[in-house]
């Protein structure tokens, strides 16, 4: 039976040593680190939770980012059309203007042409002229050096003037 | 793993066929050698109750001891402190000497002047006191050391001892405790993490056959009689008021509660069972336990009256029966670690209860 019978000293032992051991633990050993492994879960359910977000955030800004390069890429387009219908009418507009100007040109140089030519005509029609008189003056003073000749050129002249009159 | 099978058998076969051709050689030598037998009872009790003394082996005719200190307070001389040494050779010391028999067998009695023999009151560092302060210290440490390491290295992961710490306290608290007690578990943790941490070194220690282990400290009543109690206390002083309302008031019909209390008496006679089962429970296993060890190894010493033949294959046995033994009292250090705590979480539990039924209407069905 006397292993049934609690022993006074052992019970004392036993209370004083179970006593401290819970009083310590309790106290300094399991709070702890049942703390430290709570805040570690909460830590990395935490850390799981701001992942998941900066996923979607990424998400979100990725699918902007792709937005915003569709729309560059459209108004690109767009600029890029306005340009060349710009180059175009400018070119237009450069033609028709050299056209015009190179008629007025040409008008002007046909004008100075004409003016030039009928210049020329006069210079030569003056020049024929007196040079046809110096001639004519030359020749008669060759042929009118003698006297007879002289009367007889006169009475042709004569002649002629009056057969135009008669 | 099959090759160790295999030579086990065999070993076991060559045994017990030896068991046959030896029975011849044992007739002639079991009269001879009963005067040499082993007392097997007294070897077991011995073994597994306390002493004044940490006994390690015998060399031939010489024990090997080691004292401890005896702390005595007596009605009479007061106190008395002195090594475990002076009760060599059943001397009588300052009017003290160990019973060797009677109501106080094994248990230090003052010797009175009319030849009566009382009990002192006596707190001597024993056996298992010895083990029980040297466990207590052990688990300290640990768990000390481990929550140490917490403080530095933050909310960081440990590695090594720490995290298998970590691994076992985590378990314990989410496999037992939260399940069992269920809401407010927190309040409870530590208290159920200790004892669990306190049984289960204790239990460890036990099987470790050479000093400082051995001491059979969760096999010793006082010891589960401290737990149990502690169990009650936090158990009864958490209750709220609906179960101090079953027990007092159940809903059973009327006749079996109002003349006579029947069922509260039963309910308050459950109060008192529980813990007392875990007494009991954990007593009686480790106890076993160590009882069982200790017979499988008593096999060699038992057989050598038998003769060299029997006593060797025995031996064999005896040895292979003794590690599978130790094997399952390995796993039951840590099942009876288990149960006591997961009984002592269910019984926080089940005193926590909130209503959670209409009380019955009385008027006829």
């Amino acid at each position: 039976m006397s292993l049934l019978t609690p022993d006074s000293g052992l019970l004392f032992w036993m209370l004083l040593s179970f006593g401290t051991v819970v009083f310590v633990l309790a106290k300094f050993g399991f709070p702890v680190i049942l703390k430290m492994v709570e805040e570690r879960k909460a830590y990395i359910e935490e850390s799981l939770l701001m992942a998941e977000k900066a996923r979607t955030e990424l998400d979100l800004v990725k699918s902007e980012g792709a937005q915003i390069v569709a729309d560059a890429r459209k108004s690109q387009q767009q600029i890029l059309a306005e340009a060349a219908q710009l180059r175009e009418k400018i070119i237009q507009d450069a033609r028709t203007a050299a056209m015009t100007e190179a008629d007025k040109v040409i008008e002007e140089a046909h004008v100075s042409i004409q003016q030039e030519k009928e210049e020329a005509l006069r210079d030569i029609r003056k020049q024929v002229s007196s040079l046809s008189v110096q001639i004519a003056e030359k020749v008669m003073r060759s042929k009118l050096g003698e006297k007879d000749e002289q009367q007889r050129m006169i009475q042709r002249l004569l002649d002629e003037i009056n057969i135009s009159k008669s | 793993m099959n090759k160790f099978l295999n030579i086990v058998i065999v070993l076991l076969f060559a045994a017990f066929s030896l068991c046959y051709a030896a029975v011849n050689e044992h007739q002639v030598a079991s009269e001879q050698a009963n005067k040499e037998q082993l007392n097997v009872r007294e070897f077991i009790l011995e073994h597994i109750s306390d002493s004044y003394e940490w006994h390690v082996t015998k060399i031939g005719e010489y024990p090997i001891s080691i004292p401890l200190p005896v702390i005595l307070y007596s009605s009479t001389s007061g106190w008395h402190v002195f090594l475990s040494l002076a009760f060599h050779h059943d001397a009588v010391y300052e009017g003290f000497t160990i019973a060797h028999e009677g109501k106080y067998k094994g248990k230090i009695i003052e010797l009175q002047a009319d030849g009566s023999e009382i009990r002192p009151f006596d707190i001597s560092i024993t056996k298992n006191v010895f083990s029980l302060l040297f466990s207590s210290l052990l688990l300290i440490i640990i768990i000390l050391s481990v929550a140490k390491s917490y403080r530095r290295t933050g909310i960081g992961a440990n590695k090594g001892f720490v995290a298998f710490m970590e691994m076992f306290i985590m378990n314990v608290n989410d496999d037992i405790i939260k399940p069992c007690v269920g809401k407010d578990y927190k309040r409870y943790a530590p208290y159920l993490l200790t004892v669990f941490f306190f049984i289960f070194i204790n239990n460890i220690l036990g099987l470790i056959p050479i000093f400082p282990g051995g001491a059979n400290v969760t096999g010793n009543i006082a010891i589960t009689f401290v737990l149990a109690v502690c169990t009650f206390l936090i158990v009864n002083f958490s209750g709220s008021k609906e179960y101090w309302r079953e027990i007092l008031w159940p809903d059973v019909p009327l006749w079996l509660k109002a003349p006579f209390p029947m069922m509260p008496l039963i309910e308050l006679v459950g109060i008192f069972t529980k813990p007392f089962a875990l007494m009991i429970r954990l007593f009686a296993n480790m106890m076993a336990g160590h009882s069982i060890v200790l017979g499988l190894t008593a096999l060699v010493f038992v057989t050598v009256s038998l003769g060299p033949v029997m006593n060797t294959s025995m031996t064999v046995v005896s040895v292979i029966f003794s590690i599978f033994i130790s094997f399952v009292e390995l796993l039951v250090a840590y099942i009876q670690a288990y149960i006591f705590t997961m009984l002592s979480a269910v019984f926080i539990g089940l005193a926590r209860i909130e209503p959670h039924h209409k009380p019955l209407k009385t008027n006829g069905e």
